[in-house]
């Protein structure tokens, strides 16, 4: 019953279904940001004190949400590489760091870009924007220790153990906005109660989200068969691979 | 059997080990103790570049004294953190830590300790003289110290986790650092506010009781975090 389970940590078999999956994933949600976006910059009303410009939340908010994930992910996938020993679990961990990287500087961007015309800065030292920049440090330090140790399996395990002690920070980013009122606003979300943000404006923002999700996931697919490929270029299967 | 033979013959405990290494590492610095003065030069030598880049006048450098005495401290423990390991690296000594049959974890505490007692500690005996030179009131400076104390433990003690991940790069010094960064923020963060609270005449038990926990945090997980890092780094 468990056999799809315990293939998941055999390299041809990732190989093969990740192809066949990639497509999906990417179409989703590649529909699924489109109408994200036509919610969120069309159907949903202007704010009442912002106006049209709080609209760069739909790509703030899931950049930001997707910074904290993936870092989750690849910290979890880096324990069951350390704990069971499976090396493709450290080769998720690898190809997904880049990923999260990229949403940290995104939505340290898009942040920045939202912060000067409505708090009259590109940037402020509250907690939250601070805990992220350390996330962005996090991120850069796990891929710097990975590309400096030539030896992969030391290098697997090495990364894996930084990006444990890494997580740490992953709640400290999330409940900062509780524990210091500063300029960063409040969870408007993910708080107990009913999130205080209308539906109209609501809806997309889960949508993009989603959508970001599946992004992730189709990306890290691809990148995941690339790092399979560099791991096992000397192994007899992937000459058959790619002669098919 | 004679009684220096059941001496040697007499199984060593964890903590006689431990104790031991500490010993050991305390003797061998002591011989070559200029370089033991290295990180306290290094601090001194930062913490003079303010006043002259920024301004000489005492009101003016008591706003930034906090600060500059505290990145100042963590620059130095992050240089001599590459010391904790590197010699024993080197010289086979740290394989010979995990034959030994004695809890790793401990063994690296007792190093780290040694380390602080090495490079921290000299940075807290000389803070008060820094502080005043910033134009620190004499009254804030015990809890100055204390949150040097306090702060430079945990420096040690996360500078051991990156010496260990870091054995035998090169440019594992760099490295080092930059990783050991970010876990420091935190720390940055209220060891400075401790001491400007403590420079304007104001309580500081809040930021001491948050770097303390901090510190138990540090001394619980990291030993063990290290010994787990030199068992990847050393096979």
């Amino acid at each position: 019953m468990w056999t799809w389970f315990h293939k998941l940590a055999s390299p041809p078999h990732v190989y093969r279904i990740a192809g066949r999956l990639t497509p999906w994933f990417g179409w989703t949600a590649f529909l699924l940001i489109a109408a994200a976006l036509y919610g969120g910059l069309v159907l949903a009303p202007p704010d009442y004190q912002q106006g049209d410009a709080y609209r760069i939340i739909y790509v703030h908010a899931p950049s930001a949400w997707m910074s904290l994930f993936i870092y989750v992910t690849m910290a979890v996938a880096a324990a069951v590489g350390l704990i069971w020993r499976i090396k493709l679990a450290h080769a998720v961990a690898a190809s997904a760091a880049p990923v999260g990287a990229s949403f940290t500087f995104a939505a340290l961007a898009t942040g920045a870009l939202w912060g000067q015309p409505m708090w009259g800065t590109w940037w402020v030292w509250d907690a939250r924007l601070t805990s992220e920049l350390i996330l962005l440090f996090l991120y850069l330090g796990f891929m710097a220790l990975r590309a400096s140790i030539d030896d992969v399996q030391r290098a697997d395990r090495a990364s894996a153990l930084l990006a444990i002690v890494g997580v740490v920070n992953v709640p400290i980013i999330h409940y900062s906005v509780v524990w210091w009122n500063t300029l960063h606003q409040a969870p408007t979300v993910t708080k107990m109660g009913a999130p205080s943000i209308s539906l109209t404006m609501l809806i997309p923002l889960l949508m993009m989200i989603v959508g970001f999700n599946i992004y992730f996931l189709a990306v890290l697919l691809i990148r995941v068969r690339g790092e399979i490929l560099r791991r096992e270029r000397s192994a007899g299967w992937i000459r058959e691979q790619v002669r098919a | 059997m004679s009684a220096v033979a059941q001496a040697v013959m007499r199984p060593t405990t964890a903590l006689h080990a431990g104790w031991l290494l500490f010993e050991r590492d305390l003797r061998l610095a002591m011989r070559r103790w200029e370089h033991v003065a290295d990180p306290l030069v290094f601090f001194l030598m930062v913490t003079t570049l303010f006043p002259l880049a920024l301004s000489p006048e005492l009101s003016r450098l008591r706003d930034v004294a906090p600060g500059v005495l505290w990145v100042a401290a963590l620059l130095s423990s992050l240089l001599a953190a590459d010391t904790l390991l590197k010699s024993d690296a080197q010289d086979g000594t740290l394989e010979q830590y995990l034959l030994s049959g004695q809890p790793l974890t401990l063994l690296l505490l007792a190093k780290t300790a040694a380390h602080w007692i090495l490079t921290g500690f000299p940075l807290v005996l000389v803070s008060p003289l820094v502080a005043v030179a910033l134009g620190a009131p004499a009254e804030s400076l015990d809890t100055i110290m204390l949150g040097l104390t306090i702060g430079t433990l945990t420096l040690s003690l996360l500078g051991a986790i990156g010496a260990a991940l870091t054995i035998g790069l090169r440019r594992g010094s760099l490295l080092l650092s930059l990783l050991v960064m970010p876990l420091a923020m935190p720390l940055l963060i209220f060891g400075a506010r401790s001491s400007e609270l403590a420079i304007g005449g104001h309580s500081a038990a809040g930021p001491l009781y948050l770097l303390a926990s901090l510190l138990v945090l540090a001394v619980t997980l990291a030993p063990l975090t290290a010994a787990a890092a030199v068992r990847i780094s050393i096979d």
